[in-house]
């Protein structure tokens, strides 16, 4: 059984501009044990679905359901949430100087943490935490532990963070681009961290994140999302090596060391799109290069890809044409100019007369 | 990435750049109790034409080194020579024309444009500062540039905010371009954008350097995006330079333990390259630049330092069976074959203590 | 040029909050989008009415004294006092608020009060402003000695009890052979409160031009070889000039009510010019008898002290991009105000940010 199960869930924002979309209609599972990389930019929904799942979305317009061992997170009692974060489910956030207090020391955070779940003395707890310390390869951990944030470098007080997400050995932790701010280095001890963390531990995570580096290495299944749905949906090595969705494919040509670059980047055009007034259709389709008339009115929902099972796409183009090539590509453009029409053949002459686009 | 080779015409030469800040303490009148060694004796030549790519991680020093060499901070010692010229310690006023010929572009896309002011207005400021062109003809040549960057030369009059951050850093290039600069130092041009828009800088960049034949001194601390841009790649740590060489060489063979680490750390959008290769994984933290170690600044952290490395400083020199392109600075460069160690966390055996019971062996692939 | 063919511009703006949907933004200053958020206030509106209220009245003074035929200044025991030369309450013989000891009318009085407060206010104001600016932008901007210099200068005048050196000069102005005596009386009241007011906005010029000098912008100017001058007057000057009028604003209130404090004293203003202070130094002396006295000039000074303070505080709300969720909350309120039948989430959570991913 899935530890985790999404089914449509959907968030918006009531704004004086107008509702902001920012997740719809998103599902996926997770499996206990196994990794899930959630890839997407700014805007794509990505964190806004992890802390509405955990109930840290009050404000907002919430539907959907979201299963956790078989209890639906989203219709929860705030009472039982409360119990279940930080002991069951864990999360970690991307800059920890602002998810740490300021004031108190790590030691004491992470004991509050220990305290909050279990019924153990304060001096049980510090000694926990003091293990915890060791734990993440924190050296000194007995006298880091009297330290404040401010005095651990980035890379020690992410540490810190896992170190309390993990206290209570959690069956899931959510991690926010919990590599972003730090260095090369520093990221890949704390990549190493969490991987081995997870192994010894049994424990399922959710890593979400900007960065195909970062999911290609630790991820078993990746969801690309975008505008707030799944674009993509599928095993690791699919997505890299037989990625379906325009989307995922034009990630995979424009950022460099990619799989799908060769020479000169091959950009998306254009930019991520206001989740306010979101295009018509497919909400990918301004910046597609093989759109079509049946993308511009209507939101193809995810189907399963020819390569295999549990490996789907939300897009129009024929289930069998996936990876990124030449081949593949003028596959895709043939049949997006037959089935084309009208409406997208303008649109498509805007993006295809971009040299950028059209793939060498 | 452009044809220009190493061994093309000098354009910007660093000779034994050294930049220290003052650290000061005190109520009314501040002494200086110590200093953060910034950079220290660089020297490094950026060839015309060229796209030297500048890495390292935070505290190398590698934005010091940009500020140092455009003379926004005052050398402490050593030389920056520009096209021959000596400007290492020009007064602002004979800086200025050397001003016009070499031009930044910064980091971040929000802070690096005055939010009060009209874009046309930023644009044209090096033309107005530089009495270059006035009314009508300063508005055309603005416009001109904004097309030549992408931008729709209509938006002249609105404000930065109602830019997006990739067209915002595009407005940030149109101003370094408008007075035809050869040298544009770009500091971490596309490290706060988001991901789609990067490449569309990265190849904006590289068309600009093609149709106006500009010389680049990139600095990023993404390997990938440096990798791909570059023609030679100088790597930094704790302010010096240890290893420089052309990018094919650098990655490809790279000699000095530091540079090994950081290319086995970064990660590859390829999952069969980034889970085969050796993560070498260093020991703790890069240390303060208040208090650098002594002799080679990275043995607390090499996994192949001896006695001699604690002491005697490596020169930046070619090693055996190198091209005379390619240089380090350490006693004990990396033989092609070798694998580095990496500290390997000790997970393991904290695990079996903390949830007291002992739990299966397995060693990583 | 072969590169516009191959870049394709990307489209839009991206969205403002504030704008409604679909409209063309052009060059929308951050200024203009202030104004915008100051005429959706009501309090702004309302406390403006009241500072031109009292603005018309110092105008219509003149005219005031016309039409009721009463002087502000001369004598006027004849008709304005009665039998046993009591002063007149309100609406007793054509005096509309009363008369004072002399038979003055007391509404003539008030007008031509609220013309001497309004312009050692404002005329205090924009001396300290100008000043404080200008010193704070040197010191926060050049630092080393000048700094060290100028900022030691506005502490000092900052310590200075302001209010013993006031009387001191002003009774010395008093004197007809002292050398101060030429610009006694309201020149040297507004010379004297923007001498102890301009330290104040220097001291917060100065932090603000320090943390702006900071900025990549100013980083990028020097890049571009721009000289000190420029980068202080076109730079940062405009990034100041937020927090300036904020200031400013909510200077003039204290500066009226400091020559208040001055004429009540004796050394601000003269008698028998009129001014609301020693209008109530007149109350004073003569006990509290006659209500009229301090109740309209209190009175006076009350609105337009209140109206300065509430607009400055709408100002410093619209100028600052970081209270826009305040905007947002009104906006939304009148523009969901049909959907709210459908039971949305409790108003007030979200903020205007388009970004949520």
């Amino acid at each position: 059984m899935n530890l985790l199960t999404v089914r449509d869930l959907t968030v918006s924002f009531p704004t004086s501009d107008g509702l902001v979309q920012a997740v719809r209609g998103l599902s996926f599972d997770v499996a206990a044990g196994s990794t899930l990389g959630i890839v997407g930019e700014s805007g794509s929904g990505k964190s806004v679905s992890a802390l509405t799942m955990l109930g840290l979305n009050p404000g907002a317009d919430i539907s959907g359901s979201a299963l956790f061992q078989g209890r639906d997170l989203l219709r929860m009692p705030p009472g039982e949430l409360r119990r279940l974060r930080g002991a069951d489910i864990a999360m970690i956030f991307q800059d920890p100087l602002s998810s740490l207090h300021p004031h108190y020391r790590v030691g004491w955070q992470i004991s509050e943490a220990i305290r909050a779940h279990t019924d153990v003395s304060r001096a049980e707890a510090m000694r926990r935490s003091v293990e915890l310390l060791k734990l993440v390869s924190i050296p000194q951990p007995d006298r880091r532990v009297q330290a404040y944030p401010h005095e651990l470098s980035g890379g020690m007080r992410q540490r810190v963070m896992i170190a309390m997400a993990l206290a209570l050995q959690p069956k899931l932790l959510i991690a926010d681009e919990p590599t972003t701010a730090l260095d090369a280095t520093v990221q890949a001890q704390l990549m190493e961290l969490l991987v081995g963390m997870q192994r010894e531990m049994g424990m399922a995570m959710i890593v979400i994140t900007h960065d195909l580096g970062v999911v290609a290495s630790i991820a078993d299944s990746v969801l690309v999302m975008y505008a707030g749905r799944a674009a993509e949906r599928a095993g690791t090595r699919s997505v890299f090596y037989a990625s379906h969705h325009p989307y995922t494919r034009g990630l995979l040509t424009s950022i460099p060391g990619s799989i799908g670059v060769h020479g000169r980047l091959v950009p998306i055009v254009g930019q991520p799109p206001s989740l306010i007034r979101l295009p018509s259709g497919c909400a990918f389709h301004p910046r597609c290069p093989f759109a079509m008339d049946s993308c511009i009115r209507e939101q193809p929902d995810l189907e399963p890809v020819a390569d295999g099972s549990g490996h789907d796409s939300a897009c129009w183009l024929p289930a069998d044409i996936v990876g990124v090539g030449p081949g593949q590509d003028e596959a895709r453009r043939r049949y997006a100019v037959r089935h084309q029409g009208t409406g997208a053949a303008r649109l498509a002459g805007v993006v295809a007369g971009n040299r950028e686009v059209v793939a060498s | 990435m452009t044809e220009a080779g190493a061994d093309g015409e000098v354009l910007l030469r660093v000779e034994n750049l050294v930049k220290h800040f003052p650290v000061k303490q005190g109520v009314f009148f501040k002494r200086e109790v110590g200093s953060v060694s910034a950079v220290e004796d660089v020297s490094l030549d950026v060839h015309r034409g060229e796209t030297l790519g500048l890495v390292g991680e935070t505290g190398c020093g590698k934005s010091t080194l940009a500020r140092c060499v455009t003379r926004l901070y005052p050398l402490t010692s050593g030389n920056v020579r520009f096209d021959g010229a000596d400007i290492s310690r020009l007064p602002r006023r004979h800086l200025r024309p050397y001003r016009r010929r070499m031009q930044m572009i910064f980091q971040d896309p929000y802070g690096s444009l005055n939010p009060r002011r009209r874009v046309g207005s930023i644009i044209a400021d090096p033309l107005t500062i530089h009495r270059v062109a006035s009314g009508a003809e300063r508005k055309q040549r603005v416009q001109e540039l904004m097309e030549v960057v992408g931008l729709n030369p209509e938006h002249y009059n609105r404000f930065p905010a109602e830019f997006s951050g990739g067209q915002r850093q595009r407005i940030g290039v149109a101003r370094a371009l408008a007075l035809r600069p050869s040298l544009i130092v770009c500091d971490e041009p596309v490290s706060a954008l988001d991901v789609s828009i990067q490449a569309q800088i990265i190849n904006l960049l590289e068309d600009l350097q093609a149709e106006f034949g500009l010389t680049y001194l990139f600095i990023a601390h993404n390997l990938s995006v440096v990798e791909h841009v570059s023609d030679r790649v100088a790597v930094m740590y704790l302010g010096k330079i240890v290893e420089i060489a052309t990018v094919k060489d650098l990655y490809q063979s790279p000699r000095h333990p530091y540079t090994v680490a950081l290319l086995s750390a970064s990660v590859v959008a390829d999952p069969e390259k980034a889970r085969s290769t050796n993560r070498v994984v260093l020991s703790g933290e890069v240390p303060s630049p208040l208090n650098p170690p002594a002799g080679c600044r990275f043995h607390p952290r090499c996994p192949k330092a001896q006695p001699i490395c604690t002491t005697v400083e490596p020169p930046l020199e070619v090693k055996a069976g190198d091209p005379a392109s390619h240089l380090t600075a350490c006693h004990f460069p990396m033989q092609p074959g070798e694998r580095l160690r990496g500290a390997a966390l000790k997970i393991h055996e904290a695990l079996e203590e903390f949830v007291g019971e002992p739990v299966a062996e397995e060693r990583r692939a | 040029m072969t590169l516009t063919t191959v870049q394709t511009v990307s489209e839009g703006p991206p969205v403002e909050a504030g704008a409604p949907p679909g409209q063309a933004i052009e060059g929308r200053s951050p200024l203009r989008l202030a104004l915008a958020r100051l005429r959706s206030d009501r309090v702004a509106l309302l406390s403006a009415g009241m500072i031109v209220f009292v603005a018309l009245l110092a105008i219509c003074a003149p005219l005031i004294e016309a039409v009721t035929g009463h002087n502000a200044i001369a004598s006027n025991i004849a008709t304005g006092t009665d039998i046993t030369g009591q002063p007149l309450g309100p609406g007793v013989g054509g005096f509309l608020l009363g008369t004072d000891n002399l038979g003055r009318d007391i509404l003539v009085r008030i007008a031509y009060g609220a013309q001497i407060s309004l312009l050692v206010g404002v005329l205090a104001t924009i001396l300290a402003t100008v000043v404080g600016t200008v010193v704070g932008m040197l010191a926060g901007y050049f630092g080393g000695w000048i700094d060290a210099i100028l900022a030691r200068m506005m502490d000092t005048v900052l310590a200075f009890p302001y209010l013993l050196l006031a009387l001191a000069l002003g009774s010395v102005a008093a004197e007809p052979g002292s050398r101060l005596h030429a610009i006694a009386g309201i020149p040297l009241t507004i010379l004297v409160i923007a001498f102890f007011s301009w330290a104040a906005i220097g001291r917060i010029v100065r932090g603000q031009t320090l943390s702006q000098k900071e900025k990549e912008y100013v980083e990028a100017a020097h890049a571009m070889g721009a000289g000190n001058l420029r980068i202080l007057f076109i730079d940062i000057l405009p990034n100041l000039v937020a927090p300036v009028i904020v200031l400013g604003t909510l200077l003039i209130p204290t500066a009226i009510v400091f020559e208040s404090s001055l004429s009540f004293l004796g050394v601000g203003v003269p008698p028998p010019k009129p001014s609301w202070g020693n209008m109530l130094s007149d109350a004073q002396t003569s006990g509290f008898q006659a209500w009229w006295f301090w109740i309209f000039p209190s009175l006076a000074l009350l609105i337009t002290t209140l109206g300065f303070n509430l607009l400055g505080d709408s100002v410093r709300d619209a100028l600052d991009p970081r209270t826009e969720r305040i905007f947002a909350m009104r906006r939304k309120a009148r523009f969901v105000g049909g959907a709210a039948a459908s039971g949305e989430a409790a108003a007030g959570k979200p903020d205007g940010e388009v970004e949520a991913g």
